[in-house]
């Protein structure tokens, strides 16, 4: 049989491409006719975004959000090398920490703290052998909304990120720890060079998004009376009586953040992942720019 | 003059679990000699090779080295375990090569090779990179100064892996299979590199199924099967008249 050219060759057609957009389209339209039919005064809105008590409520949750994680990753990488310790009491340690801080809700944690006062009138630690104090203080002026705030959302998470960073240590190929031994490396510069630095790689993609929750987990702060968001816009609608926009305007601030810490996670990534690619792809911005332009080529 | 030999083993035993990997390996090496270790797959030549520098501790036996007990201090008549930190110092004047080369794939060739010096001896980094680009000038590896690891083939990364061992300026250098993970056509780079080495007068104990690199090099060679040292000799003696039946068992099939 002779072989025909010169053919026209007919691509395949994407019929489901279109139907769905067209779906997608009219339900969005719906959605919207509905939103601008509800009893929202959406010119509110904006002014309760900017007023002054929801930059003091999202500076609070910023705040909050940052310093927790920060000792959680800390707190949390030392609890996993207690996990790998040699050491049995270590390990033992480390992993009744976890099944306590992962076990109990963290509302719950945050009001046991905060109800310290409760129990313990004052809190001091003795230096022993002598009458003198490292710590003598009543309860309730070193346990304020925010430290109770701090030690529920950070204990809890030091659990989940001692975990995550277990994760890490152990994808990092034996052979690496060998190599660094070979070459006379103590135990401690083993884990800063070679160890921790393979490890980012695990580490990071959990760690933001468990940064993410800790972002919008600050809102149960505001059960202990923390000027976060939440309390903040509480604040203004109990006043006005307008929960919805006040709400709206502090879910458009949760939106911003949650949004920044995702594009600085995504550079974090890049930053770490330097040997596994000789080439470092592109960013999301000419991604889309590229899908526009090009038909989705399979890729080897 | 007869100088103390550089590595001194006797009666080393080791076990993993129930399977007793060296059963009393008996062994010694002078200054400047190249002993290569063969023999069948599970002889314990790996493990040995690891008792050496302290990657393995060893049940029964000592291994000296320079005159120090492998992970060990003499102090009033006894030998006391040394801390992790304390090993770590110990292997510094031991260089090793790896099967698997592992090269720190986060750091390109040249920061492989400097990483020794500068974090763990403390040389200053622009000497430690002048000195690491000599180094991987000597492998032949100038112009791949700038790769990462996964960018070069096997044997190029086993050669960075031969010049990061020497960047600690070592007494002794082991080799575990070096060749063994290389595309056939890659081996011979690799082997040119540690015959020079060789010829330079290096101490080096070479596990390896290289038959050839053993005859032209080696001073001495250690057949060993089953945890045990079956024959021993130079290369004239053990390859080619072997008076062992197990050794010339092995010799018939890898020749």
């Amino acid at each position: 049989m002779a072989l025909p050219e010169d053919v026209p060759v007919v691509p395949l057609r994407h019929w489901g491409r279109w139907v769905s957009g067209v779906v997608i389209l009219a339900l969005l339209v719906g959605l919207g006719s509905a939103m601008a039919d509800a009893q929202i005064l959406y010119e509110d809105v904006p002014g309760f975004f900017s007023a002054d008590v929801m930059i003091d409520g999202l500076v609070n949750t910023v705040v909050l959000a940052v310093v927790a994680q920060a000792a959680a990753v800390v707190l949390g990488v030392v609890v996993a090398l207690m996990r790998r310790s040699a050491n049995p009491v270590a390990r033992w340690v480390a992993w009744v920490y976890i099944w306590i801080f992962r076990g109990v809700p963290v509302l719950l944690q945050i009001l046991l703290w905060y109800n310290l006062a409760l129990v313990f009138k004052t809190i001091s630690v003795p230096i022993p052998f002598t009458d003198a104090h490292l710590i003598d203080t009543p309860t309730n002026a070193l346990i304020t909304a925010f430290v109770a705030a701090l030690l529920g959302l950070g204990l809890n998470e030091s659990a989940y990120m001692a975990e995550i960073v277990r994760a890490g240590l152990n994808s990092v190929d034996p052979g690496q720890l060998e190599a660094a031994k070979a070459i006379g490396m103590t135990p401690a510069t083993t884990l800063r060079r070679v160890v921790l630095p393979q490890a980012m790689r695990v580490i990071i993609p959990p760690t933001g998004n468990d940064f993410i929750n800790m972002l919008k987990g600050t809102s149960m702060a505001s059960v202990i009376g923390f000027l976060e968001l939440i309390h903040a816009a509480n604040n203004i609608s109990s006043r006005n009586l307008e929960i919805m926009e006040t709400l709206l305007a502090a879910a458009a601030w949760y939106m911003i953040v949650v949004s920044v810490a995702s594009v600085g996670q995504y550079y974090l990534e890049r930053a770490f992942g330097a040997a596994d690619r000789v080439d470092r792809g592109l960013t999301p911005w000419s991604r889309v720019a590229r899908s526009f332009r090009t038909p989705p080529t399979v890729r080897s | 003059m007869e100088s103390t030999p550089l590595v001194r083993a006797h009666g080393v035993r080791k076990s993993y679990g129930r399977t007793e990997v060296l059963r009393g390996v008996d062994m010694t090496v002078e200054q400047g000699q190249v002993v290569c270790l063969l023999g069948p797959s599970g002889a314990g030549k790996s493990t040995f090779l690891r008792c050496i520098n302290h990657l393995e501790t060893v049940d029964a036996g000592q291994i000296w080295v320079d005159s120090k007990p492998v992970g060990f201090r003499l102090r009033g008549g006894k030998l006391h375990e040394l801390r992790e930190r304390e090993a770590a110092a110990q292997r510094r004047a031991i260089g090793m090569v790896f099967q698997r080369f592992n090269l720190f794939p986060h750091r390109t060739a040249v920061q492989n090779v400097a990483e020794g010096p500068v974090h763990v001896q403390g040389v200053n980094r622009r000497q430690a990179h002048e000195q690491a680009l000599a180094l991987l000038d000597r492998v032949g590896l100038a112009d791949k100064a700038g790769s990462y690891p996964r960018q070069l083939s096997g044997g190029q990364q086993q050669r960075v892996a031969i010049a990061r061992a020497l960047a600690m300026r070592p007494k002794l250098m082991l080799f575990d299979e070096p060749t063994s993970a290389l595309d056939p056509e890659l081996v011979g780079e690799v082997l040119e590199v540690m015959v020079d080495l060789a010829r330079e007068g290096m101490t080096m104990i070479v596990v390896t199924h290289e038959v050839g690199f053993a005859r032209e090099v080696a001073d001495h060679v250690v057949f060993m099967v089953d945890g045990a040292v079956v024959e021993t000799g130079p290369p004239s003696q053990v390859l080619d008249d072997p008076q062992q039946p197990r050794t010339r068992q092995f010799l018939a099939k890898v020749l």
